[in-house]
Parts: structure tokens; sequence; C-alpha cells
């Protein structure tokens, strides 16, 4: 992701939680950690389509709220078998949340 | 270099071991020598090759191509009649003397002849007519015989001589069994056991059965006659088979200066007493006391003697446990362990069906099988050796051990195919069980989480469990976080509560930030830790949304498609045409895919959008119905005494009661209530995790942990009280005692078998411990916090808390009914 895109405020997002965007075609799942950073992610689960952005996270990992697989949100590696997720640059910029690099 | 290896015997054992040897790639040469002129048979099939189901080739475990394909030089009809431990040679029959660098005794055992009058010929060994059932040649020999002669006896009613005496019936017309015991097969069956072998044995194959018949006597000059029992008796025949039981061949041995007690000493590396080169194994083997005369415990001990001899260092040979089944076509024998019980405590079930010739005896220790005995039906054997052999946990149901009582048979693992499909939830099979496990992974809840398997409905984790425990060689590996309340912290219910209450933590993170090593979040500890904190501080808990799982978060309950389904309040099921209008009127405003009644007696709006869900609840108007929490949910009831006629209490007017004042309340598991109105049941509360009775004489019966979804249990009646105050009350109580001490999604069908219904009366009726007064006062305390999640609507509690998560791109479609 070569451009920059910036998706809003951070205070859009709960601590610990996490909020979907639509960037382009793609579906990106924008979690805001408790130790203060970002996490961008693919929205979609790769198992049966559960919204990411609903599912519980903690430092590393988010959990699909549907049948509860989890995948590492710094590596998109699923933890228990499944396909990986796509992984993105995000970072804060003046209060704002900012995908890319 | 190569060394030179002896081995005394060509049995079963010796043969084993040898195989066992150059299975490690041991590096000797190897000399056999054996009494009997052939290679290796399995003696056991020899009861089969007299019944004439197996051939002599059939029972050749090892032909002389083996031992010349091996480089193993076979002595077969030569007997060593002396070992020189000093000198390290073995001195044989035809005076040739052999060194070795490395000895295996396995010369087996001889069949034994109770004293008899008359049973030698002094020319020819046996008296003619008599055989003993121990080698090839012996049962040759009693064929041949037989063929021309009509009636048999059998001495000797254990597992051979029974075997024998259904094998003669192939040969002769009439065979009598006769056994100096007062039951068939007593070192393996209690009496009663034995007697319903004997009714079977006598019944089905029409043997003749005598106990308590000492034989003192073989009569006839040339040829048997007839034998001669203690008490007088005489019983014609013209054939006698000893097969009273077995001794070791230990003589040569002993002469030989090695120590000889019954059998030949050994140590747990099978190296006889005292000898660093010289191992004996098998039934002439004496290890902790203990001769073993069964094949299972040879195999083990082969292998301990195999792996010392090539080197393996730490192993050890620590005895057997027995068990053994009959192998008689008709007649269902399996015996392990104990025949009786030995200490007071010792559990004892029995089934018994004299009828059928059925006899089923198990016999538990501290939640262990140490013995059982199966007649007449063995259908559960192989599943009860596994206990034995392996002392797992006994089902609490103990009648699910012996007969097969719905739900799945337990097949052999060994037997299960590696695609066949363990959890129907999440479609995991054995194979992909196995797979992690052979990863490294050897604890259950570590394969549970890597497969998912055991994590849908939960009815297969018993199976998952099993297939670990086979998969990882008999046992799974500790695993320490199975006590604890959430896996991410590393603590179990009580502790983890004394120290939320000692830090005074409120939140989820402060617990993790307090109690984890380290610190560390875990995701999916969470909502177990809100619901937690909200059960032990109610007004006070600090509720961090994130700690909530979805379903919490926005008060509905997820679906597949991402959205959500709408379950307005409806208190004991009952509603009015208005409420009803209302529903229908919002279904039809937000084009509702689903409208659905539910198992709760409830109305569930399916396929919500999330950003649809305040603006909906605004125009409902009603309060949650909670369909989406571990909270109460519902309580069903029947249409009670208003209008039924049967009805003997007012279930309707109850069960609204009761969903008024515990509505909302979260707990460790969901809990769906009942009331019914008579014993009819017609609100099927014997199976909810609190089911109410009316019965006659305004009584209410109480029922706890019940269930009928993936697991089905019928509650245990906890009391029967005099009014519908007292029902509330001890529901209350019952409730706030199961979210204090449950485990996290531990239903009270789980919990109250665990605590067991006797303690829970204690604590709940009884207040043996005093603790019902805060009891009461917690759960009112839960009362007064709370909220109608519903009336959460007009501001979002968090930034975009409605937002759409999905579906901004193409879902699963749910198809719309009309």
């Amino acid at each position: 992701m070569k451009t920059l895109t910036t998706l809003g405020p951070l205070s859009d997002i709960p601590l610990g939680e996490g909020r979907t965007y639509a960037v382009g075609d793609d579906m990106i799942a924008i979690f805001r950690l408790r130790d203060g950073s970002l996490r961008a992610v693919s929205a979609v689960c790769p198992h049966k389509g559960g919204p990411l952005a609903d599912g519980q996270i903690d430092n590393s990992v988010v959990v699909c709220p549907l049948h509860l697989f989890s995948w590492d949100l710094s590596t998109g590696c699923s933890q228990s078998g499944q396909p990986p997720i796509n992984v993105y640059p995000v970072r804060v910029d003046d209060g704002q949340i900012v995908l890319g690099e | 270099m190569t060394q030179k290896l002896v081995v005394i015997g060509n049995g079963m054992a010796g043969a084993r071991t040898v195989e066992e040897i150059l299975a490690r790639n041991g590096d000797y040469s190897v000399t056999m020598f054996g009494d009997e002129p052939y290679g290796n048979y399995n003696r056991i099939m020899l009861s089969n090759l007299l019944a004439g189901v197996e051939t002599e080739e059939g029972i050749f475990l090892n032909d002389l191509g083996w031992y010349r394909d091996n480089g193993i030089t076979l002595n077969a009809g030569v007997k060593i009649e002396r070992i020189d431990a000093e000198a390290k040679v073995v001195h044989d029959s035809n005076g040739v003397a052999t060194p070795y660098d490395k000895l295996i005794i396995a010369t087996g055992s001889y069949s034994w002849t109770p004293p008899m009058k008359n049973v030698h010929n002094p020319k020819r060994g046996y008296h003619q007519g008599v055989f003993a059932f121990r080698t090839l040649d012996d049962t040759r020999g009693m064929i041949r015989y037989a063929r021309d002669h009509e009636r048999a006896v059998v001495i000797g009613g254990g597992l051979l001589g029974l075997e024998a005496a259904r094998g003669l019936q192939n040969h002769v017309s009439q065979v009598t069994l006769l056994h100096a015991m007062g039951h068939l097969m007593d070192r393996q069956l209690d009496p009663k056991a034995g007697q319903m072998l004997q009714a079977s044995v006598e019944g089905k194959l029409g043997i003749r059965v005598i106990t308590n018949a000492m034989t003192t006597e073989i009569l006839g000059k040339d040829r048997v006659t007839g034998v001669k029992l203690a008490d007088g008796t005489v019983i014609d025949c013209d054939v006698v088979v000893i097969a009273a039981g077995i001794r070791p061949n230990t003589e040569m041995v002993a002469n030989s200066g090695l120590p000889v007690e019954r059998g030949i000493v050994v140590d747990d590396q099978m190296r006889v007493e005292g000898q660093t080169d010289i191992y004996s194994v098998g039934e002439c083997a004496q290890h902790r006391g203990s001769l073993y005369g069964l094949v299972a415990p040879l195999w083990d001990q082969a292998k301990v003697l195999a792996d010392h001899i090539t080197g393996t260092t730490g192993v050890a040979y620590t005895g057997s446990k027995l068990h053994t089944k009959l192998k008689v076509a008709g007649i269902d024998v399996a015996s392990m362990g104990l025949i009786a019980p030995e200490h007071d405590e010792d559990e004892v079930i029995v089934y018994n069906e004299p009828k059928k010739g059925i006899y089923k005896q198990l016999i538990i220790r501290e939640d262990v099988l140490v013995g059982a005995t199966l007649v007449g039906d063995n259908s559960k054997a192989a599943s009860l050796i596994q206990h034995f052999d392996r002392g797992t946990a006994l089902p609490e149901e103990r009648s699910s051990l012996i007969f097969d009582i719905g739900g799945a048979v337990e097949e052999s693992l060994d037997e299960m195919a590696d695609d066949a499909q363990v959890c129907n939830c999440n479609g995991v099979s054995k194979g992909a069980i196995c797979g992690v496990v052979a990863g490294g992974c050897g604890t259950v809840s570590g394969v549970m989480d890597k497969t998912r398997a055991g994590k849908g409905c939960g009815t297969c984790k018993p199976l998952v469990q099993r297939i670990v425990e086979w998969a990882n060689g008999g046992a799974a590996e500790e695993d320490p976080a199975a006590s604890w309340y959430v896996p991410g912290v590393p603590m179990p219910k009580p502790e983890l509560m004394a120290a939320i209450r000692k830090y005074q933590l409120k939140s989820v993170s402060s617990v993790f930030d307090k109690l984890v090593p380290g610190g560390e979040h875990d995701a999916k500890s969470k909502m177990g830790l809100a619901s937690l904190l909200k059960m032990m501080w109610a007004d006070e808990y600090v509720d961090e949304r994130d700690a909530r799982f979805i379903n919490d978060r926005v008060h509905a309950n997820i679906q597949r498609d991402g959205t959500f389904s709408v379950v307005p309040q409806m208190k004991g099921g009952v509603t009015t045409p208005a409420q009803l209008r209302k529903i229908a009127e919002v279904a039809e405003k937000y084009g509702v895919p689903m409208v659905k009644l539910t198992g709760g007696q409830r109305i569930d709006l399916l396929g919500v959008p999330k950003e649809q869900l305040p603006a909906m609840w605004a125009d409902l108007d009603m309060p949650s119905g909670y369909a989406y929490a571990k909270s109460f949910r519902t309580v069903k009831t029947c249409v009670g005494s208003d209008f039924c006629r049967f009805g003997v209490g007012d279930s309707t007017a109850l069960g609204i009661a009761i969903e008024e004042r515990f509505q909302g309340l979260e707990g460790p598991g969901k809990m769906k209530l009942a009331v019914t109105g008579c014993p009819r049941n017609c609100a099927e509360a014997y199976v909810k995790d609190l089911g109410v009775v009316a019965i006659d004489g305004g009584k209410w019966e109480i029922y706890v942990g019940g269930a009928a979804g993936a697991h089905i249990r019928k509650g245990d009646l906890l009391t029967t009280v005099d009014s519908a105050e007292e029902v509330i009350r001890l529901t209350g109580r019952f409730l706030q005692y199961y979210r204090e001490n449950a485990n996290w999604l531990e239903r009270t069908y789980s919990f109250v078998p665990r605590v067991g219904i006797d303690r829970i009366r204690e604590i709940v009726i009884d207040d043996v411990d005093g603790i019902a007064a805060a009891l009461d006062a917690a759960v009112e305390e839960a009362v007064q916090a709370y909220k109608d999640p519903w009336k959460e609507r007009a501001e979002p509690v968090t930034p975009g808390q409605f937002r759409t998560s999905l579906p901004l791109t193409v879902l699963p479609q749910v198809p719309v009914r009309s």
C-alpha cells in the first residue's frame, strides 16, 4: 500500500476495539490496542466471512466473533490452521488514523 | 563387535524377544535352543486348532525360513542341560557346549499334572489315552486319538480346560469337564460369575460340568476306561485331557545355581538376579514376586529386555495389569484385575440377568477401574480394558460402563478411521487431532485450541480427550491451565476471586495487569473475566466495553452473515395481541428477513443489521430478552391452572415472576428455566437449569442441573416447597451459588453433578455453611443493578458502537422467507 490514506480521527475507535473502513475496494479492520498502538488487517475472516472488527482482541491477536478462530494482528498468521489474513501498515498522525507507508 | 546371544526356549517369549532385538538392530549373532522340533508357533491358538477353526500352518508365527533369513542358528529339539554362568557357556543334550556373551532364558512352562493314581505308564509317559494340553504334539496326539473314541474328560475348569473341552466337542460326542474348585475359572471369576458361566457351558454347549471334583485315579489297564473322583464317583471315558494349570520350567536353571523361587527371579530390566549377562523372560520369569501366564505381559517384558540389551538406558518393566478373554465361540467371558472388592470403600457395581446368562461386575476404587468381570456379554470389554489399563477417569454414569446407553458407542480408537469426524460442530477428524499431537501439542486444551475440536457444543470433549491420550501414547500431558477459570490468568476460580477482592480489581484490564505475570492481556479470557467481575461487583464493576463479546456490546446475537437477531422479552412466554401487533409492525418496517418462534417461547427477529438495532428497539419499546448473553435467559411455562384442566399450580404467574426478578442476570453460562403446572411437564421443567413443577397440594418441586441441548440430563430434585415465594427465594439462592462457584461456561448440568446435589442441598436448603443469607443478599444486589440494555439506544455508549463492521462486502445471504 504505497499511498497514504487518512481514515479519520483515532477517537472513532474505542480502546481495545476495532472498526471497519472501506478503502478503495478493500475492507480493512483497524484495531486500537490497549497498549495504544494500531493494527490494520483485512476485515473479512477467511474462514466463513465473519466481521473481524467485531472480534475481541488483546495486544497480539484478534478472535473472529463467529467461530472463534484467531489471527496474529502483526503477522496475519492463523493460530489455528486457517489461511492468513492481510496485514497493512497503519499509524496515528496528529490524532488521525493513517493507513499506508 | 558382534556379540554371541544364546536364547534357551523357542516359544512365544523367546522368539518375540529375538524379534524385538532384531527390530532394534541389535548387533548379535543369535543361537536358539527349543525343545520342540519346530519353528515358533502361537501356543494360544492350540485351542483353535483343536476346535478345527484354525490350521497348523495358520498358527505358525515364524517358520524355519525366518530363522535362516535372520541368520539365527536354531537348534530345534535340542535341550539345554546346564548353564555355566562362570564360563558363560551352555551345555546341551548332544554334549555340545555353546559359549555366549548374553543369555536369555525363556523356557516357559509345562503342563502340571495333579497327583492321580495310574496317570503315568512306566514305559511310555502318560497312560494311553491321557494327554496334557500344552504343545503342538499334545494337540496332534489328542486329535488323532479322539478320532476313534467318543467320551472325553477334561481335568481343569480354567481358561485352558474350557477351551480344551469346547475343542474336543469337535472330535467326540460326549465331554465332561471336571474342576477341583467350587466354580469354573476361579482365578478370574467370583462364584456367582462362575455359576453363570457353568450354566451357559452346560446349557449352550452341552458340556457336562462337575465342580469340587477331585480326580484321584485313572481307570483302565491298557488304555483309559474312566476316571474316579475322591467321592468314589466313576466317570466312564476313553480320553482324558489334563489342563489343570502350568508350572514354570526352572529345574535346569535352578540346578545351574541361578536364583529360582516360584520362577526365575528377575529385576526390572529382566536380568536374572545377581547376573549381568543373563536375562529371563516369559512364563518362567518371576518379576516382583509375580509370574505371568498370559501373552500381553510377555510382550511388554520382551520390549524392555530388547531395549536394555541393545543399550537403551532407563527402561524398566514394572509389572502388568492382567486381563483375559475366553476364546470359546458363543460363550463370552472377560475378566480383568480384582474379582472381589478388597476394601470397604471399593465401589462394586453388579448387573445380573440369569435368564440370559449375563453377569457384569465392576470394582472401582477412587474413581479408577480396578476389576471387571463380564459373562455372557463382552460388548463393553474393549472400553473396560482401556479404562483398566490406563486408569482413566470413569464417567459419572457408571451404567454407561456396562451398557450402551444412547449416545455414541465408544469404539476402539485403534479401529477408528483417520478421517472419522470427531467434532461434528467444527468438522475436526481424528486424523487432524492426531496430527496436532504429532506436531508436539500434548495437552487436551492445546489440541482443542489448535483444531477447535470440542469447542462447539462440547459433547465430543471426552472423545477428544481420549484421542489425545491415545495419540500421545496413553496419557495427555498435564495441563496446568485446565483448572484455571480463564486461560489467560493462571488461577482457579476461588483463588482468582480472592485476589480480585484483595486488590479491589474492578475492571478486566486491571485483572490482567495485576494478576498475570508480565501483565499480558488475553482476548479469549476477557469475556469470562467480564462476567465474573460483573457478578462480583454489580454496580461497582468498571465496564470496559472491549472486554465484552460483540453480542454484549450490541445486545443482540451475531449471525453467520454478520447481522444480528433481536429477541424481545416475553416473560413466561405470555404475550398479548398489542405486543404481537407491535412486533409485526417492526418486522415489516425493517424488512426483517425471518421471524421465528424460539425454543424459549419468544419471537426472534433475524437478520437485522447492527446499525438498525437502536431504532428497532425504540420502535419495539420492549425490554431485551437477553437471547445473546451468558445470562439468565427465559422461563418457559405451560398454560398452568388458569385454563388447563390438569394444572395444579399457576405456572404462568410464577414463571413471569421469576423472569421479572432475575432478568438479565449474568452467569458463567446460560440459565434456562421453566415452570410447569403439573407433573405432565409440558414446559419441560425436568430438563432445565432450574425447573419448577407444581404438584398437587399447592406444592412446588424444584429441579436443578437439567439440560436438553447437546447434553441431555434430567435435573436433580433439590427440594419441594409450599409457596411461590419460597420458589423465587431458593431460585435466587441457587443461581447465586452457581454464579459464584461454577467455572466459566460450565452449565448447571456439569456443575450440579460436579458439586453433588446433596452438597448443593446442604448449602441452598439446609444452610449448613451459613452462607444462605449472603447468597440472598448478593443476588438481591445483582437484581437491583439490572438495567434494560435496550434503553442504551439514544446515544451510543462508545463511538461507532452500532457502526457496521460488515456487510460492506458480499456475504452469505440468508434467504427471505415469506
